[in-house]
């Protein structure tokens, strides 16, 4: 008996929620706005999708949902990163030199 | 490409997220983290364009531009104080995105696979095509609600009517209700009338929660936004969008637990709303004596003091005292006086948010400890410095069960020697509408002023 697609992925994602809870207990409360910021940038990976929509030749009402679904994911990807960046880069100890932009 | 080598490309995209993730216990490790999620995004965007059935590159190209143009531009200029309207924006934009593709993927499903023989769409597709467009359209409506909150486009002020939360029921439940019967048959009004109540009622969870509930709410529409993508995730059978949004799913719902724990208020009540709606009426013993004291007075006790402590909340965000404080800080240092910060979790809009504000300013991490580190050293602190914040020092919560804050946890400033409480004045209370007894305490000295002018000007005394 062949196992249906939907139970694979139904298992990754018990998983990875798994995953995601010891991951982020992990992370300290000092770097909860940057945490914000970068699942904010990774979530866009729903980015995926929108391609898939925009993809094929064909003029079609889904193409313009696509296009309009890559540019916003694009505004959270590039946003996102850079500001994680940014707030990251500001996070320095003691004895060491303040980074000036 | 081949389908199991782009499965394979997935799985290092998703592997990536995760080790972004892993790399947030520190600072260090968390800038190398941020490349690696970085990396995970282009090999994901990368595999997913190579795919056959992609050949239209223009329009793609072109949107990526404008996206990312736009992003950028954003990221840089922001302001760290407006952190909390920023996250809640890019929020609302994953939560449109979403529901942009699960409309797409109803409109064609021949470009995402998901027909069968007969040309319907599979009956899993549309529920979980339903799950991803229904919690995408909540995310953006609410945040959308929050961004405008947190902004000041509207007042923060919980917006209540009567049988609020008996309407919000009723469409939640027609909303289920549709998504069954589009699960039966793939009529195409249901999935719009559903979206349309999705939206509807994400406005409606979210305008009874007052401003100082932000920081959950902002944790809770993080964690949507990824329970929205998995939805996504399920709909195209792609892994790394299942593993990201368990992961930023779960992340959210973890923040949201850590925020209500660090107010003592369980995560329905929040939801419910309505919190400091009573601001009014609680207030009646204004004439109580309490100390004042000038920037002098401040200066000359910091001076003598050993050791200090400093407590920022949301006030030193909007008065955008941290560069200030931190020079005082670091003038207090070079004589010798021993400073730090003291964190409450909920302090400001966001979790976490004082403590970029703090980093901005050039604040050693090392200074900067969380409420359970710092509170038993209040005892033997000289001068506590309390600069924003109000209830997340009120004894209150320790003292007097009758309060509605009891239970919460505090940072103990009471227990220092001196506690300098810089406000605006005398009037306005905390967010939870409560007076502060800390006020009237024979060894607070109220610093009645701006938070940046009194910082500046206790500055010029050092």
């Amino acid at each position: 008996m062949e196992v249906d697609p939907l139970i694979w992925q139904l298992s990754i994602f018990v998983l990875a929620i798994f995953v995601g809870y010891y991951v982020i207990w992990s992370v300290t409360p000092a770097l909860h706005t940057p945490l914000m910021a970068i699942t904010n940038a990774i979530s866009s990976v729903i980015v995926v999708g929108a391609l898939m929509a925009a993809g094929p030749a064909d003029f079609s009402a889904a193409k313009v949902l696509g296009l309009a679904a890559i540019t916003l994911a694009a505004v959270n990807i590039f946003g996102g990163f850079v500001v994680t960046q940014r707030m990251l880069s500001m996070f320095r100890g003691r004895g060491r030199a303040p980074n000036k932009k | 490409m081949s389908a199991n080598l782009t499965a394979l490309a997935y799985l290092v995209a998703s592997v990536l997220f995760i080790l972004a993730l892993r790399g947030l216990s520190s600072p260090g490790a968390a800038r190398r983290g941020n490349m690696m999620g970085i990396a995970g995004m282009a090999i994901a965007i990368g595999t997913t364009v190579l795919d056959p059935s992609i050949v239209s590159y223009g329009g793609i190209l072109a949107a990526i531009a404008v996206g990312g143009v736009i992003g950028t531009i954003i990221a840089r200029r922001i302001q760290m104080t407006a952190m909390p309207e920023l996250i809640a924006g890019f929020h609302s934009l994953v939560g449109m995105a979403a529901v942009l593709v699960a409309s797409a993927a109803f409109l064609s499903p021949e470009s995402f696979g998901i027909l069968d023989a007969s040309g319907t769409i599979f009956v899993a597709s549309r529920i979980e095509m339903a799950l991803g467009v229904v919690i995408g359209a909540i995310t953006f409506s609410g945040s959308i609600v929050a961004f405008a909150k947190l902004a000041g486009l509207m007042s923060g002020d919980p917006v209540m009517f009567p049988a609020q939360h008996w309407l919000n029921l009723a469409i939640g439940v027609v909303i289920a209700v549709l998504i069954a019967m589009f699960a039966q048959t793939p009529d195409p009004q249901w999935f719009w009338i559903f979206t349309g109540l999705a939206f509807a009622i994400g406005v409606l969870l979210i305008i009874p929660i007052g401003g100082a509930d932000m920081p959950v709410v902002i944790s809770m529409l993080n964690s949507y936004s990824g329970w929205a993508a998995a939805g996504i995730g399920f709909t195209l059978g792609n892994s790394a969008l299942i593993v990201t949004g368990a992961l930023v799913g779960s992340s959210g719902a973890i923040l949201s637990y850590i925020m209500c724990k660090a107010m003592n208020r369980s995560f329905f009540s929040v939801i419910l709303g309505g919190f400091g709606a009573v601001a009014t009426t609680a207030r009646s013993k204004t004439d109580k004596p309490h100390k004042e004291g000038s920037a002098e007075d401040a200066a000359f006790l910091l001076k003598n003091a050993g050791s200090v402590i400093i407590v920022p909340g949301y006030g030193m965000a909007v008065a955008q005292a941290q560069h200030v404080l931190a020079e005082v800080s670091a003038k207090l240092k070079a004589q010798g006086v021993k400073v730090r910060y003291g964190i409450h979790p909920v302090a400001g809009r966001m979790p976490g948010h004082m403590n970029v504000l703090l980093a901005e300013a050039n604040v050693p991490y090392e200074d900067v400890h969380e409420l359970e580190e710092i509170n038993p050293d209040f005892s033997n602190t000289d001068v506590a410095i309390v600069i924003g914040a109000n209830d997340v020092t009120n004894p209150a919560a320790k003292n007097d069960p009758k309060s509605p804050i009891f239970g919460m946890p505090i940072l103990e400033v009471d227990k220092a020697k001196t506690v300098l409480f810089i406000k605006r004045s005398m009037k306005g209370v905390g967010y939870a509408g409560i007076d502060n007894e800390l006020f009237y305490s024979p060894n607070t000295m109220m610093l009645l002023a701006d938070a940046k002018k009194m910082m500046q000007d206790i500055g010029k005394e050092l």
